[in-house]
């Protein structure tokens, strides 16, 4: 059986969505062993023994360090698990420091991955999702990003006790890179934008006002997405931007309001499992994809449905 | 105070040749290779040139005797790319091509590229842009960061540069906070869309890139073995590839007033409420 390791950043009480995948994939590949850059509560530590985890390799965090310290971090979890293969989020900052790792050790990365086989086939998207792809690595240890909302989160059915070990990190080798000033974001109470089940976007057609777009969202327990108009405009947090070079989501519901459907916003989209598009103009390419298309005002239907949503589930 | 360096800057900015988002883009189910005949300069790059002609521009221009340095590796046609680079502003080209150098993975191509920056020889930024719109994987800047030991600034949503003391300093965007971070050069940078706005060359530009040179350069003038690049010498081999089903356009209603309505009725159809 393979050897898994899955490394994070940080893991808090109660591990995000995302983070319960990884584990749920580690565990059907072998037995899995987790790393983490930070110290870990006491809560984190018995949920991942709910996913079978049996050895937690900890690596207390090192504030001032951008890069340096979950470089090392990874790097001695890779040597001391013995890893064939270890699996990452997706987000760029995962992606670089397994990228980097993989260099070091002369390994392999597969991004955007969607599944790995227990005979370690990686699944994963190429052109934003239009091709499916399967690749396997011939040598070296094989680190792999997956896409949140790829696999079904499931706890193992017996826990395991998880064993505890500090991971000793060498110093940093690499060039200083400095933090001068960190900014804190404001915490939202909706769903995270890449691991939401449902997720209304607005664009240039909400005309500077995202209420409706977030209404509706709430009405369904959705998070809120924007088109990059939208974001540029300043009318919504950079954040929300979805596509090419914003965030890509895949969830259950796409509702895109006021957005045209431009090929670099589809770009993160389009693997949506249902499509709905509200756009006054009928020829707007966003009809193309989409599996219900309501030629229309975004202000007239958005606040009905939500109305109508609100009045079935009362 | 310690002296200032006034050093000229050498710059090299990594430009790839891929296929125009704007057109279907196939993989060949044979082959498994990417259909690269209708490719242009990746949208993304020219950020990236952008960022190192205005970077140059801010320092005292050209005229300063700093370089911009258009590199790629690609086929034959890729020089298009680098030429596209020279119109933008950048002073020169070298073009890695190879036929070995076909079904390279992100390990191998950070190897190849970092061979071709040393190749140039004494640069002080390598300047890309946040991922090719082709493999996506925005990890090769990184990896140029650890090979050529320079510290990594990557998806920078703003760049500044102070030329007195050679530092570097760009805001990161995470999930939960923004960073700003500082870097003594040489370092890699990679800067996202929100970093500036590409120029359109004129006239002027286009003709002046007619006489900027592009150098040819082989695996060989690298030092590369053949065998330790491509397809042979990449962990990564890709077994299949197939096209998802092309998503077809639903029922389209006009909201005559009930469309709200209808929404919903088809969420309840579908089992999503
Ligand atoms: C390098 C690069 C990267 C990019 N990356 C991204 C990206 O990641 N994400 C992204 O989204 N874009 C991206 N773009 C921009 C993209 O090309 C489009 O310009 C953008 O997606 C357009 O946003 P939009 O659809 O909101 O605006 P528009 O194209 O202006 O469309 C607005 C739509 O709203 C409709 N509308 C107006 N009023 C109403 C109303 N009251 N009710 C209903 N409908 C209404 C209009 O009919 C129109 O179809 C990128 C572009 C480049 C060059
Ligand atoms: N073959 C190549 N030639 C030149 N630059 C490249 C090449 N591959 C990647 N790059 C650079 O690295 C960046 C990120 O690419 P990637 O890691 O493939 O997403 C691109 O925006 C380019 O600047």
């Amino acid at each position: 059986m393979p050897s898994a390791l899955v490394f994070f950043t940080e893991l808090s009480d109660a591990p995000s969505k995302a983070q319960r995948e990884l584990l749920t994939l580690a565990a059907s590949i072998g037995e899995p062993t987790v790393a983490v850059a930070s110290e870990v509560p006491e809560a984190a530590v018995t949920q991942l023994g709910a996913y079978g985890v049996n050895k937690l390799l900890v690596a207390p965090a090192n504030e001032s360090s951008f890069l340096d310290h979950s470089l090392s971090a990874l790097e001695a979890a890779v040597k001391e698990s013995a890893a064939q293969v270890v699996v990452v989020a997706n987000d760029n900052f995962s992606r670089e420091v397994a990228a980097r790792i993989a260099v070091r050790v002369d390994g392999s990365i597969v991004t955007d991955a969607i599944d790995i086989s227990a005979d370690l086939v990686v699944t994963k998207d190429e052109l934003a999702g239009s091709y499916s792809a399967q690749a396997q690595a011939s040598g070296g240890v094989l680190f792999v990003t997956l896409k949140p909302n790829s696999i079904e989160d499931t706890p193992q059915a017996q826990a395991v006790s998880v064993s505890v070990e500090e991971l000793a990190v060498s110093a940093a080798t690499a060039p200083s890179v400095r933090i001068m000033a960190t900014e804190e974001k404001v915490a939202s109470d909706r769903p995270k934008l890449t691991e939401a089940r449902v997720v209304v976007a607005g664009g240039r057609g909400v005309n500077g006002d995202f209420s409706a777009v977030e209404a509706l969202a709430d009405a369904l327990g959705g998070a809120v997405g924007a088109s990059r108009a939208a974001t540029d405009a300043g009318w919504i947090s950079h954040d929300a931007q979805i596509g090419q070079t914003g965030v890509t989501v895949s969830p259950q519901l796409f509702i895109s309001a006021g957005i045209s459907g431009a090929i670099q916003q589809k770009a993160g989209m389009q693997t949506s499992k249902c499509i709905i598009a509200i756009n006054k103009d009928v020829d707007a390419p966003v009809f193309e994809i989409a599996d219900f298309g309501i030629v229309g005002d975004l202000d007239k239907v958005l606040p009905q449905a939500a109305e109508e949503i609100r009045r079935r589930q009362a | 105070m310690t002296e200032e360096n006034t050093a000229p800057l050498k710059i090299v900015v990594l430009v790839k040749h891929v296929p125009d988002v704007q057109f279907d883009r196939h993989i060949d189910s044979a082959s498994l290779r990417l259909d690269r005949s209708e490719s242009v300069l990746s949208e993304l790059d020219e950020y990236a040139v952008e960022a190192a002609v205005a970077l140059v521009e801010s320092q005292g221009g050209f005229a300063a005797g700093h370089e911009v340095i258009a590199a790629t590796m690609g086929a034959k046609s890729a020089s298009n790319s680098i030429k596209k680079a020279l119109q933008m502003g950048a002073s020169s080209g070298v073009h890695l091509n190879d036929e070995a150098l076909i079904g390279s993975d992100t390990v191998v191509t950070s190897k190849a590229l970092a061979a071709l920056v040393e190749h140039v020889g004494d640069v002080d930024l390598v300047v890309t842009g946040m991922s090719s719109t082709d493999a996506e994987t925005s990890v090769v800047p990184a990896q140029l960061a650890e090979r050529l030991n320079f510290a990594q600034l990557t998806h920078a949503l703003n760049v500044d540069f102070d030329g007195a003391t050679r530092e570097l300093s760009i805001r990161r965007d995470h999930a939960d906070r923004t960073l700003t971070l500082a870097a003594a050069l040489p370092a890699v940078l990679s800067v996202t869309d929100q970093a500036n706005d590409p120029r359109y060359p004129n006239f002027k530009a286009i003709m002046a890139a007619k006489k900027k040179s592009i150098t040819e350069v082989s695996l060989a003038d690298l030092g590369l073995a053949a065998q330790a690049v491509g397809a042979a010498g990449s962990h990564i081999t890709v077994l299949n590839a197939e096209a998802r089903p092309a998503r077809e356009a639903g029922t389209i209603i006009n909201d005559s007033g009930q469309a709200g309505i209808a929404l919903v009725d088809f969420l309840a159809e579908q089992k999503l409420i």
